[in-house]
């Protein structure tokens, strides 16, 4: 059995960066595990442009910040197999893949790097009524047959959901000729990124109706129209607010999900919030050696936000295989990280105040739409950081940076919470 | 001409097919879809039911017990999933103890072997996750799950490797009385048969009525039902039903032969022969009654729902025979629950009438076992390296969600009756039935489809018919 000392599982803009990471760190030894035709993961379908503005100070495409870390992961000389589907971790950190040129074949891996992604939640799991003829796709499924494939799945169009994937794709089927008629969202506001509703929607006079679901699908071969209707406050359809729509394509972009069932299979706890695993400062989850980073811990709206995470995961990887003192390693007390009052979870959820970095990162998502609030942090009792933020919504993400020497003052600190106050 | 033409393709047209394939005749299967299994075989509960149901003495009750017993042998000759884990009635109400003993007895007089009702205790042992409110259940030993897509496939393929043609796309217009037999107009033109057989399913009256002056009607009654994720297949370890009484029909709970759970069906009687759309009055009953047997159903775990349309004879019963009005004219009518489990049964009751009405002779050549599609998941180790080293397309995952490999779905589409269209494949490998609902595959099997097929992408489809996934290329329209 071959032996690495990081295996990262994914080739996507984590694993990249978590790769390049831990051999700039020292860690010589690293295999990526990729299971498409080529390194880059999601992004090479992303050919839009407005990637890496925080990371390399410029707009990239998809494609070409991919390309930016690909180069390093060459240069560096970090190997990788393509093609290559990881089929089981057990907790020992036995990785089980398959390819059709090694066919099955095991890996006994040092510190394991979580880096698969996730997918998009698809129609069964919205239970939209109606026949399920062609015509309906995944947002990120559409984005694929058209920019790698050259195929249009169709010429008139309405999307549910108003996640970035979808936004994007209403401007993008626009430009191959499409005519998007319509985005329709659940929840009174959207699950995207602000300047993707401007630079997608408006800019095409597409509309956003908020507050509005699919109640039923027409068409038994290929879409033929669907029926929008406005929700209630639960989000029931309400009678007598039926609208009708011609199309042949409906588009879903209504949520991703982290796809974790490596991680569950080889015991991994998950987190009921994120459905990714739970980490502590380091990245690390409850099984020491085995960390994850990027849209398979929780779900980002940035890449450059998932590149820096998958920096640290990476780091981190490499510091434990390098340490040889336990403490350094893993394990020790924790500090929970408590996420309340409009805050739904924090990412890491437990801080080892020894073992962390001298600034740390939590990132976090509210539940709702907020306007005028503080973002504010207890270390127990004490208030720390109070730090106004004139909108904070759903899609998109915050975070909090954490200063360990602050921390240090209190050694008897049992709770960070973070949450938000009113004005 | 041909001795023999059945009409449908579904589970008990093609069981037809493959018994009549033991005999010397020029056999022919129409369809009207583009592959074999596309109507009511293809949604349903996927259950091999005990026969403790139907009336006593009924053709439906020998059928389904026949069937049911057949069912084991049946799966290895022809490999298809089947899986005998039992099933339980389950009584909430002790005032609806007489009904349960009533199934009971009913069971017993259908010759049902093995039956007992269990009480509370040994209930819970059993299904940890059944009701507080179970007072006793009927438990049947002899139930078990099957996979409806497999059987029927596996009927058809091996009655097609015993000379069986089928037509597919081939919509039956008319059919009138020759003096040799019978002539069927079709959308492709016309076929000349000895014999008919109707296994039309939900068509089987419209079929029927054309030759009888004694109509039949067979009314479509719609059954909703949610699939959850594999990580919820192990919440029962037997088939759940709820006790039919006050309380109506109920929800039945059961794990599928692929490690999912299945939860329905609703019965809503429709006019709309094609109405497989689910709707939301049928989705909330499914959800809202699934958990009365059963608790702590994950129903955030749904990861689709779909309908199926059962063929209901007034009657409630299955019409086998050849029709009095019309010589050489046979029945296989009717066929609605438990007419999956019965379908072996059938497919040699309905051979059995059509020999003796043309005096077939045994076909010495016919082979009786038939391969299924390799799943490499199933090798041990040391096979499934060899089988990569030997064809390299069984080590690239295409369906990462089932972990489905280019080997499997090049195999689904080669076979006699090979797929044609995504659901073609999906039936066959499940590529696309897992949790991602074939989000990350469909472009990669349309690219092997195509490939394998010697198409353009654009010519494929998701179930044949108008039901093209892209409709041209980027920029075309501008």
């Amino acid at each position: 059995m071959k032996t690495y000392d990081i295996v990262i599982i994914g080739g996507g803009p984590a694993g990249l960066a978590a790769a390049v990471s831990a051999k700039r760190s020292g860690t010589d030894s690293i295999l990526i595990l990729e299971r498409d035709k080529e390194l880059g993961g999601i992004l090479n379908q992303c050919i839009h442009n407005g990637f890496g503005l925080h990371t390399f100070r410029e707009e990239l495409t998809g494609p070409e910040y991919a390309g930016r870390f690909i180069e390093q992961v060459e240069e560096l000389q970090i190997e990788y197999k393509l093609h290559t589907m990881v089929m089981d971790i057990s907790s020992d950190k036995i990785v089980t893949a398959m390819n059709s040129t090694d066919g099955l074949f095991e890996i006994k891996a040092g510190a394991v790097i979580l880096a698969m992604g996730c997918r998009e939640r698809s129609r069964g799991a919205l239970n939209i009524p109606g026949y399920r003829p062609a015509g309906i796709f995944s947002a990120g499924t559409a984005q694929r047959l058209v920019n790698m494939e050259g195929c249009l799945p169709g010429r008139k169009v309405v999307i549910l959901g108003s996640g970035d994937i979808g936004l994007i794709m209403a401007r993008r089927m626009t430009l191959e000729g499409a005519q998007v008629q319509v985005v329709a969202e659940l929840m009174p506001y959207s699950g995207g990124l602000k300047r993707n509703i401007v630079q997608c929607l408006d800019d095409y006079a597409i509309p956003l109706k908020l507050s509005h679901t699919v109640v039923e699908i027409r068409g038994k071969e290929r879409v033929e129209g669907i029926t929008l209707a406005q929700v209630d406050e639960t989000g029931r359809p309400i009678p007598g607010t039926e609208e009708e729509y011609e199309c042949d394509t409906l588009l879903l972009s209504v949520g991703l999900i982290p796809e974790n069932e490596l991680s569950s299979g080889m015991g991994v706890a998950l987190s009921r919030v994120t459905s990714g695993p739970v980490v502590n400062e380091s990245l690390e989850t409850n099984i020491e050696g085995v960390f994850a980073c990027g849209n398979v811990l929780h779900v980002h709206d940035l890449v450059d936000f998932v590149s820096e995470e998958a920096a640290a995961a990476g780091r981190n990887a490499a510091r434990y295989v390098q340490s040889t003192d336990d403490a350094s390693r893993g394990g020790g007390p924790l500090v929970e990280i408590r996420a309340v009052d409009g805050v739904r979870y924090t990412v890491p959820s437990g801080i080892n105040v020894e073992r962390m970095e001298d600034m740390q990162t939590v990132r976090f998502r509210v539940g709702g739409v907020y306007k005028n609030c503080f973002v504010s942090v207890y270390l127990d009792e004490e208030r720390i950081q109070h730090r106004k933020r004139p909108v904070m919504a759903p899609g998109e993400m915050e975070s909090i940076k954490l200063k360990k020497e602050e921390l240090l003052k209190y050694p008897d600190l049992k709770v960070i919470t973070v949450k938000l106050e009113e004005g | 001409m041909y001795d023999v033409i059945i009409i449908g393709a579904g589970v008990s047209g093609c069981a037809s097919a493959r018994e009549l394939s033991r005999y010397q005749a020029r056999i022919c299967v129409l369809e009207k879809a583009e592959d074999v299994c596309c109507g009511t075989s293809k949604a349903n509960s996927a259950i091999a039911h005990a026969g403790y149901d139907a009336p006593t003495g009924s053709l439906m009750a020998k059928l389904n017990v026949q069937g049911n017993r057949m069912m084991e042998r049946l799966s290895k000759e022809l490999d298809f999933a089947f899986q005998r884990i039992g099933s339980l009635v389950v009584c909430r109400d002790e005032e609806e103890m007489p009904n349960l003993q009533a199934l009971y007895d009913r069971g017993v007089a259908n010759g049902v072997e093995g039956l007992r009702i269990v009480g509370k205790e040994e209930l819970r042992r059993m299904e940890p996750h059944i009701s507080e409110d179970a007072v006793a259940a009927l438990y049947a030993p002899s139930a078990g799950i099957v996979c409806p897509f497999g059987m029927n496939i596996a009927f058809a393929e091996n009655a097609a490797v015993n000379g069986v043609e089928f037509r597919f796309d081939t919509s039956v217009q008319g059919i009138r009385k020759t003096e040799r037999g019978w002539l069927i107009e079709t959308d492709k033109g016309q076929y000349e048969t000895r014999c008919v057989v109707n296994a039309a399913g939900v068509y089987a009256d419209t079929i029927h009525n054309m030759v009888s002056g004694h109509k039949i009607r067979i009314t479509p009654r719609r059954g909703d039902y949610c699939l959850l994720d594999k990580s919820a297949g192990k919440h029962v370890s037997s088939v759940i039903f709820a006790l039919p009484g006050k309380y109506g029909k109920g929800i039945l709970v059961t794990p599928t032969v692929h490690g999912n759970l299945l939860v329905g069906p609703t019965a809503i009687d429709t006019e709309d022969k094609e109405g497989v759309n689910t709707t939301r009055e049928g989705l909330d009953q499914v959800l809202r009654k699934a958990g009365e047997n059963v608790k702590d159903l994950p129903m955030r775990s749904v990861i689709t729902s779909f309908a199926g349309l059962r063929a209901h004879e007034e009657h409630h019963e299955f019409v086998i025979g050849e029709v009095e009005d019309a010589a050489g004219f046979v029945d296989c009518a009717g066929i609605e629950s438990p007419g999956l489990t019965a379908s072996p049964a059938i497919g040699v009751m309905v051979a059995g009438i059509v020999r003796e009405l043309l005096h077939l002779e045994e076909n010495q050549a016919f082979v009786g076992t038939r391969r299924g599609i390799l799943n490499p998941q199933e090798l041990p180790v040391e096979e499934r390296k060899q089988l990569i080293r030997d064809n390299p397309a069984y080590g690239n995952i295409i369906c990462r969600c089932e972990m489905v490999t280019e080997g499997e779905i090049i195999d689904a589409i080669r076979r006699p009756l090979g797929a044609k269209s995504l659901d073609g494949v999906k039936r066959r490998t499940r590529a696309g039935m897992g949790r991602c609902q074939a989000g990350f595959c469909s472009p990669r099997v349309m690219e092997i489809l195509a490939r394998e097929r010697g198409k353009n992408i654009s010519e494929i489809t998701k179930a044949g018919g108008g039901s093209r996934l892209v409709v041209g290329v980027n920029k075309d329209a501008l």
